[in-house]
């Protein structure tokens, strides 16, 4: 049933202080809305819990692209399409673009925000996994000031995370010059738009003489949350590719997913897919450097 | 509680009285009788009710009316100029781009966002341009034909 819609309100402070600061005062009553890509969709199905929310779009200090010399920083409010048409995000991160990429279509792209993605926490979102794979930071800011964190620790089960009730997503930041040889995405979805994935899988890996030197791989769609597969790095990094038993590593990384079974995918096929991705990475890593994208 | 919302739909100020989460959308149906826009799935999957906010397509069931304080929206309606079609409406009417109707303004208006950052786009440009719009008659070839030849007629 649609939600009953003067029982909502969206309100406009006169700045992205005072937001923080009516934030801070009464942390239970307000929340945050951006793109509102998320939120809109709960909204009008009638499952939006929240009544009351702030609305950041209007503060541009919060869309900007910042390009340091260690790190991109990336602000909140920037949409899909901001991040894609970025020359320097085109060229050291390409990940990133192609997660933008195929998060729903245009008209979404021009909407959603990367700060939404992340705040919505959902295990399946897109872009999440590129910013596991290369190493995110993120900024937290409240009325008193901001911390930064690594992004792994940020989501902490399903749908929640280290966010405090006062605090915004202001930023994200991405190390530059770590040296990466491959970038490889792969979303398994039922069409390459307006799809969520089964499973996808975001990897960003430096190898140097058929050794794996450095090796990140973000997941969606097979656990809680967007994490590391911490475990196949232990079981790559530093290895000699010609010695790794890719069917031995790939089984055991497909045996510690915990997948669901949803109206969009079943576990097992999801724990099998994941495998053969997988065999398929390890293959990838032993050719040429370059960006492998598939969808 | 209503309020008073500005912002400029087809390039005429208007002011509206609404709810701050009233979609956009029902706005431009109910409170501006422009029903060019249209309704398919309110969830920002089907692409019918795409209009540009400042320039860029949008999906006009995702937004709420508070966020387009000041700014300018372009629908269906305002795309026409002097009384003359876009040279993209022509096109699908010349070319059977439209069947029932229901998803035409949307599919028009991402074509239109399409060619005016592309003049000249493949047929894969325009499949990926048209992935957020769905269309449950035609089986889209007239639509992506219609487009190829709103440039290339």
């Amino acid at each position: 049933m649609r939600a009953f819609v003067p029982d909502y309100e969206l309100v406009t402070k006169g700045s992205l202080q005072e937001t923080l600061k009516t934030l801070s005062q009464e942390p239970k009553i307000w929340k945050v809305f951006a793109g509102g890509t998320d939120l809109m969709v709960l909204f009008e199905a009638g499952k939006l819990k929240h009544h009351r929310f702030l609305n950041l779009a209007p503060f541009s200090e919060l869309r900007k692209i910042q390009v340091e010399k260690d790190f991109v920083q990336i602000g909140s409010l920037c949409t899909y399409s901001d991040i894609q048409s970025h020359p320097v995000i085109q060229n050291e991160f390409p990940l990133l673009v192609r997660s933008g990429w195929v998060t729903g279509a245009k008209a979404i792209q021009n909407r959603g925000t990367i700060g939404g993605n992340i705040a919505n926490a959902s295990p399946a979102a897109d872009t999440p996994p590129s910013l596991l794979a290369y190493g995110a930071q993120i900024e937290l800011q409240s009325e008193k000031g901001s911390r930064i964190l690594d992004y792994t620790q940020f989501h902490l089960e399903y749908k929640k995370t280290a966010l405090l009730e006062n605090e915004i997503i202001s930023s994200v930041r991405i190390p530059r010059n770590q040296g990466w040889t491959h970038h490889y995405y792969r979303k398994v979805g039922t069409r390459a738009f307006q799809s969520i994935s089964k499973v996808a899988l975001s990897v960003a890996a430096r190898v140097e003489a058929d050794q794996v030197l450095n090796f990140h791989l973000g997941l969606a769609s097979v656990a809680p949350f967007p994490m590391l597969a911490l475990d196949l790095e232990k079981n790559i990094l530093h290895q000699k590719l010609r010695l790794v038993d890719s069917e031995k590593v790939s089984q055991s990384f497909s045996n510690l997913l915990s997948p669901i079974d949803d109206v969009r995918s079943t576990a097992a096929y999801r724990k099998a897919v994941a495998k053969n991705l997988v065999a398929h990475l390890i293959e990838i890593l032993g050719k040429p450097p370059g960006i492998y994208l598939e969808s | 509680m209503q309020h008073k919302i500005s912002f400029e739909v087809n390039g005429k100020p208007v002011t509206v009285e609404a709810h701050s989460m009233e979609r956009l959308l029902d706005v431009l149906r109910e409170s501006l009788h422009l029903t060019g826009t249209k309704e398919g799935c309110g969830e920002g999957e089907c692409g019918a009710c795409s209009v540009f906010l400042d320039g860029e397509l949008v999906n006009s069931c995702l937004i709420p009316v508070s966020q387009v304080l000041n700014r300018k929206i372009l629908t269906i309606e305002g795309l026409s100029k002097e009384g003359g079609l876009h040279p993209v409406q022509k096109s699908f009417l010349q070319h059977g781009g439209a069947q029932c109707g229901i998803c035409t303004p949307g599919m028009v208006m991402a074509a239109v966002s399409l060619l005016e950052k592309n003049k000249n786009p493949s047929r894969d440009e325009i499949k990926e341009a048209l992935a957020g719009n769905l269309c449950r008659c035609t089986g889209y070839m007239k639509i992506f034909d219609s487009v190829e030849k709103a440039v290339k007629p």
